[in-house]
């Protein structure tokens, strides 16, 4: 599976009210570190299919839930399980980076 | 455009030629030249790869881009130009190294890789303030990367802590975005260059704070005030909802520690001799770039560092010193 496309829109649908936990990515095509963690992302997508679903929500033409959730840095992923915040990393820490995060409610 | 190729690359379990540790300036301009030299090449670059280029937006140094160009799009089109004459580049983090015995070792995240010859240029990473409450409000309204985060700063109160170009850079990116930018300096001139100084101080939206130093960020989930004391020990509260740290570099030497001599601030020495002039303590281990140079510090003299590292890995391996 690929990474999909979120918006403030569909971000309660899709993310809060998701039975699979989401790893949100919250980027923006000017950030130069977003830029490098995109091709990881979309590997981990298919790596942990049916396990996380990994959703991408542009600060530029989103700005609702970036506010909600206090993002002032970009990369910023947030990993949500029922609703829920499990985590966040902050900057593009590499593939290990987000699947520290994963492996917070994946086995 | 297709690669061109003036060597094969080793076996599993043989040695690279030449192993480049870093991903920006240095790196991949030692790779163009260790190539083109007809070396096999290996870069480490890095999961988070591209360097100090990836922080920025408008590089206006660098020769031959006459308009500008974004330093994500500069460092790249390195990157392109190296792998053009086929070095491998791998985005994996060099987690120890070897120097003791040959051909070099090198760990990484995901394997192992030997190399005859060694280019050190893994650069500098961003000096924190290392003052309570940095850490935890980073990502939080701390951060070093205007470039990257201004957006977030519409129509608020920003602080830039730094008095170099970098300093400056931050500075005027943020009034894009900021109602008010306030520079905090410890000193009461900037060591920034002319030009920049001038875009800096003539810019109505940008306070400068001399002679003082934040003490302490404070705030829960954000940002919202920072604690300056003056060189008289006088401290007052600043309200912002961000700040942007850029008092400068440390370079990224951990790995290298008991293998090569490192100085006090734990740069590489850089050695000259036998002819070369990159050298370090350990003969066929060579370094380029802010991992050595806390001088000059530019896209062109690390790119330049990297060509002499480059073809002196390349005498190293023909075991012909320059002996200039």
């Amino acid at each position: 599976m690929a990474t999909v496309n979120i918006t403030d829109g569909d971000f309660d649908a899709r993310v809060l009210q998701s039975k699979t936990p989401v790893l949100v990515d919250f980027w923006a095509p000017w950030c130069g570190p977003c830029r490098l963690a995109e091709p990881v992302l979309e590997e981990l997508s298919e790596a942990y299919k049916d396990k996380v679903v990994i959703a991408k929500i542009n600060v530029d033409e989103n700005q609702d839930n970036p506010g909600k959730y206090g993002v002032m840095s970009i990369p910023t992923t947030i990993l949500f399980k029922g609703g829920r915040e499990e985590g966040r990393q902050v900057g593009f820490a590499g593939k290990k980076g987000f699947e520290d995060l994963i492996k917070k409610v994946v086995n | 455009m297709e690669n061109t190729k003036f060597f094969e690359k080793p076996q599993e379990g043989q040695p690279w030629d030449v192993a480049i540790i870093g991903s920006g300036p240095s790196a991949f301009s030692a790779a163009v030249y260790s190539t083109r030299g007809a070396a096999s090449t290996l870069i480490l670059g890095g999961a988070n790869w591209g360097g100090q280029l990836m922080l920025t937006t408008d590089v206006d140094n660098y020769p031959g881009f006459p308009e500008g160009i974004q330093g994500p799009e500069l460092v790249a089109k390195m990157r392109a130009q190296a792998e053009r004459f086929d070095a491998e580049f791998k985005a994996e983090d060099v987690v120890s190294v070897d120097f003791s015995s040959n051909p070099f070792k090198l760990k990484t995240d995901a394997g192992e890789y030997s190399a005859n010859a060694v280019i050190i240029g893994t650069g500098a990473g961003t000096h924190w303030l290392g003052v309570p409450g940095e850490e935890k409000l980073r990502g939080r309204g701390v951060s070093s990367c205007a470039p990257c985060d201004a957006p977030f700063f519409k129509e608020k109160r920003v602080v830039v802590v730094g008095g170099g170009d970098s300093a400056m850079e931050e500075a005027l990116v943020l009034t894009k975005y900021a109602t008010s930018v306030t520079i905090i300096h410890r000193r009461d001139a900037f060591r920034a260059s002319q030009a920049m100084q001038q875009k800096v101080l003539a810019n109505k939206k940008i306070n400068v704070i001399w002679n003082s130093e934040v003490t302490e960020f404070v705030g829960g989930d954000k940002l919202e005030k920072v604690i300056v004391k003056d060189k008289d020990g006088k401290a007052a509260e600043l309200p912002a909802e961000g700040a942007f740290v850029a008092i400068g570099h440390v370079p990224a030497t951990e790995i290298f520690k008991g293998q090569v001599e490192l100085d006090e601030k734990g740069y590489v020495k850089r050695y000259e001799k036998d002819g070369y002039k990159m050298a370090t303590s350990k003969e066929g281990v060579f370094v380029a770039g802010d991992v050595h140079d806390f001088h000059y510090r530019q896209a062109v003299t690390a790119a330049g560092f990297g060509c002499m590292a480059g073809m002196e890995a390349l005498k190293h391996l023909d075991k012909e010193p320059p002996n200039y």
